[in-house]
C-alpha cells in the first residue's frame, strides 16, 4: 500500500485525534467541541454507567504549559464547589501522554445561542444573576476566570445556569488551596480521585504584558496585558458586557434596552475600575432591583422617571384602583336622584 | 508496503522530540544543515511535483525536473534562510519560491537534470505519477491562490501520513509487532474492501481474541500519532506553530 486514498487520510485524521482511552473507565461516544487548548468529548463511565464530558489536550505539549493549565483548570473546578460550576469527577494522564479530566456532562446550549431564541428580558437577566453569583462565589474562593463571555456560560433544560472554560483563571490570593493530591504525571494510570499539584508550576504565572481573554469581553486593564493588577473588577467588565449582549438580545426589532440596564451594563464596563461595580455581588443586586422596579445604583432618575417606573412597577394596583373609582362613579352617576 | 523513499527504520533513528528540520535548515553545522534539507525535501518533493502539474499544468516529465531543479536550488542557494516562520507557513513559502522559480525559468533548452549532487532523498518520481493520475481529479482544482494552496497542503498532508506509516510499519517490524500494524492496515488503511471489517471479523481472519485486536489496533493508532506528529514538528519552528500545525492536521482546530 504505497498511497493513501482520501478516505484513508480521513480515517488517519480521525486516528489521530481520537485520545487513547484503554486503560481508563471511559468509552468514547463523541467529539462534543474544541477550544484553545484542547477538545471535550463525550464519553461513557463504564464504572458508573453515566456519561461524563472529558476534556483532553489535542497535541503532546513538551512544554508542559498546556498540561498544566489543563490540570490547574481541573484543580480549580475541584475547589469551585457550587451550583453554577460544573463538577470534576475525576482527572489523569492517557496511555498517549495527554493530559485529561473529567467533569459533569452538562446537556444545554451555550448563552451566545440561547440568546439567539425568543425570551423574555426578565428571563434573561435571571440567568444572568445566577452568572453574577457564580462569579461573585469565586471571586470570594480568591479566583478570576478572566474570559467571561456568552460563549462560555451553558444553560440547561431543567434552568441549570454553569460557567464554563476556567482555563485562563488567575488564582488572587496566595493562600488559594483545595488541599490537592500529588499524581503521577509520567505514567499512564487508571484514572482515580487525584489531581495534580499544579500550582507551583511556572506555566500558572501569566507573564505581565500576556494578554488572556476575549476581545469586546475583556477589560482595558486585561487587554493591556497589565496582569500584575488584574482584580475581580476585570470580570465585572466582562460581566457588563454579558449583560449587554442579553439587554441586546432580546431588544432585537424596534424596541430599544430600557436605559437602566444600559447604565448598569455602561456602569460594570467602566473603563477606571474603581468606578465599576464594586463585586459580582453587587452587579446582582442592581439587576434584582432592576427586576423588582427599584432604583438602580447605576441609574439616577429625575421625578417624572421615578413617577413612571413607580406606575410600572404598581400598574396592576393602579389599574384596579382606577377601575374601581370609574364604577364607583359610574353608579353615583346613574343612581342619583 | 513498498516505500517511496528510505527514511524508515527502528524507532532509535527518529529524531528527538523537539528536532526542526526547518531551523536547522539554517544551522552552520554543515551536517546538520544537510540532515535537516533532507527532512523538509522527503516531506516537500511529493506535493510540490504534483503542485507543478496543477498549477502550471507540467507535463510528466517536465514536473520531474522542474522538481529537482527547484529542489537542488533550495539547497544551493539556501532559500530557506529567507523563510520568516512569523510572516508564513513553510508550505506557503515553498509554494511563492516554487512560482517564482517557474516564471523565472528561462526556455532555454539548458534543463539540465540537476540535483544528483545535492540530494540525498530518493525521489520515486514514476510512484508519484502514478498516485497523481489515481487521485480523484486532481485537475478539477479550482484556478485560484487559496485552492492551490490548499491542493498543497492536502497533497503535503497526504505524503506526511505516507511516510508516518511506513515508519509505523518499520518500527513495528522493529520490535516483532508486524501483526499490530497489518491489523492497522486492514482496518484503517485498506480501502480496497466497500466495508470495514469488524473487530471479530479481524480477531477470526488473524486467529486472535477481539480483546488483542482491540489493544493491537490501540498501541499501533497511539505509535502512528506519534510518528505523525514527531514528523510534522520537524516542519515547524516553535511549539506554539506545532500545536497550530497539529490542530489543523488532526482537524480539532477550535470551533
Amino acid at each position: 500500500m504505497n498511497w493513501l486514498s482520501d478516505e484513508a487520510i480521513a480515517r488517519l485524521r480521525l486516528v489521530g485525534a481520537e485520545p487513547d482511552l484503554t486503560g481508563t473507565r471511559y468509552r468514547l461516544i463523541d467529539r462534543i467541541g474544541s477550544g484553545g487548548m484542547g477538545s471535550v468529548y463525550l464519553a461513557e463511565d463504564a464504572t458508573l454507567g453515566r456519561r461524563v464530558a472529558v476534556k483532553i489536550l489535542d497535541v503532546p505539549d513538551s512544554s508542559g504549559e498546556l498540561a498544566a493549565r489543563l490540570r490547574r483548570e481541573a484543580h480549580i473546578l475541584a475547589s469551585l464547589e457550587h451550583p453554577g460550576i460544573v463538577p470534576v469527577h475525576d482527572a489523569g494522564t492517557l496511555a498517549d501522554g495527554r493530559v485529561f479530566y473529567a467533569m459533569k456532562f452538562v446537556e444545554g446550549e451555550r448563552l451566545d445561542r440561547f440568546s439567539g431564541r425568543d425570551g423574555t428580558l426578565p428571563g434573561r437577566l435571571r440567568i444572568f444573576q445566577r452568572i453574577c453569583d457564580t462569579v461573585a462565589f469565586a471571586h470570594t474562593r480568591g479566583v478570576l476566570h478572566r474570559d467571561l463571555k456568552p460563549e462560555n456560560i451553558m444553560t440547561g433544560p431543567f434552568g441549570e445556569v454553569l460557567v464554563m472554560d476556567w482555563g485562563v483563571a488567575k488564582i488572587l490570593r496566595a493562600n488559594w488551596n483545595a488541599a490537592p493530591v500529588e499524581m503521577a504525571q509520567d505514567e499512564p494510570r487508571e484514572a482515580s480521585a487525584g489531581l495534580a499539584v499544579v500550582s507551583s508550576h511556572p506555566a500558572l504565572k501569566t507573564a505581565h504584558g500576556a494578554v488572556l481573554g476575549t476581545p469586546g469581553y475583556m477589560a482595558p486593564e486585561q487587554a493591556r496585558g497589565d496582569v500584575e493588577h488584574l482584580d475581580e473588577r476585570a470580570d465585572i467588565y466582562s460581566l457588563g458586557a454579558i449583560l449587554q449582549f442579553l439587554s441586546a438580545a432580546s431588544a432585537r426589532g424596534t424596541q430599544t434596552a430600557p436605559r437602566a440596564l444600559t447604565a448598569i451594563a455602561r456602569k460594570a464596563m467602566d473603563p477606571d475600575p474603581a468606578a465599576r461595580y464594586a463585586s459580582a455581588s453587587e452587579l446582582g443586586q442592581d439587576i434584582a432591583r432592576y427586576l423588582d422596579g427599584l432604583p438602580v445604583l447605576a441609574y439616577p432618575e429625575n421625578v417624572l422617571q421615578k413617577i413612571a417606573r413607580w406606575a410600572a412597577r404598581y400598574r396592576l394596583a393602579i389599574v384596579l384602583v382606577l377601575t374601581y373609582l370609574v364604577v364607583r362613579a359610574l353608579l353615583i352617576f346613574w343612581f342619583r336622584p | 508496503m513498498k516505500e517511496d523513499t528510505s527514511i524508515g527504520g527502528p524507532s532509535g533513528k527518529f529524531p528527538a522530540t523537539r528536532w526542526s528540520a526547518v531551523v536547522a535548515a539554517r544551522s552552520d553545522d554543515p551536517e546538520e544543515r544537510s540532515r535537516a534539507l533532507d527532512a523538509i525535501v522527503e516531506a516537500y518533493w511529493k506535493p510540490i511535483y504534483k503542485y507543478l502539474r496543477v498549477r502550471w499544468n507540467k507535463s510528466n516529465e517536465d514536473a520531474k525536473d522542474v522538481t529537482q531543479e527547484f529542489l537542488a536550488q533550495l539547497i544551493e542557494k539556501e532559500y530557506l534562510r529567507d523563510f520568516d516562520p512569523a510572516k508564513a507557513r513553510l508550505r506557503t513559502f515553498l509554494r511563492v519560491c516554487v512560482d517564482h522559480f517557474v516564471a523565472n525559468q528561462t526556455k532555454a533548452a539548458n534543463r539540465l537534470k540537476r540535483g544528483g549532487d545535492v540530494l540525498h532523498v530518493a525521489l520515486d518520481f514514476e510512484g508519484a505519477a502514478a498516485e497523481f493520475v489515481r487521485a480523484k481529479s486532481p485537475l478539477t482544482v479550482a484556478a485560484s491562490v487559496e485552492s492551490f494552496d490548499e491542493y498543497l497542503e492536502k497533497e503535503f498532508v497526504r505524503n506526511l501520513f505516507t511516510l508516518a506509516v511506513a515508519d509505523l510499519r518499520a518500527f513495528c517490524e522493529g520490535r516483532s509487532k508486524l501483526q499490530h500494524f497489518q491489523l492497522f492496515e486492514r482496518y484503517d488503511l485498506d480501502d480496497s474492501v466497500t466495508s470495514r471489517p469488524s473487530y471479530a471479523e479481524l480477531a477470526q481472519e488473524f486467529g486472535i481474541a477481539v480483546t488483542d485486536v482491540t489493544n493491537h489496533l490501540a498501541y499501533v493508532r497511539r505509535e502512528f500519532r506519534r510518528i505523525a506528529l514527531e514528523k510534522l514538528r520537524e516542519m515547524t519552528c516553535s511549539e506554539a506553530e506545532f500545536r497550530r500545525e497539529a490542530r489543523a492536521l488532526l482537524g480539532v482546530e477550535p470551533a
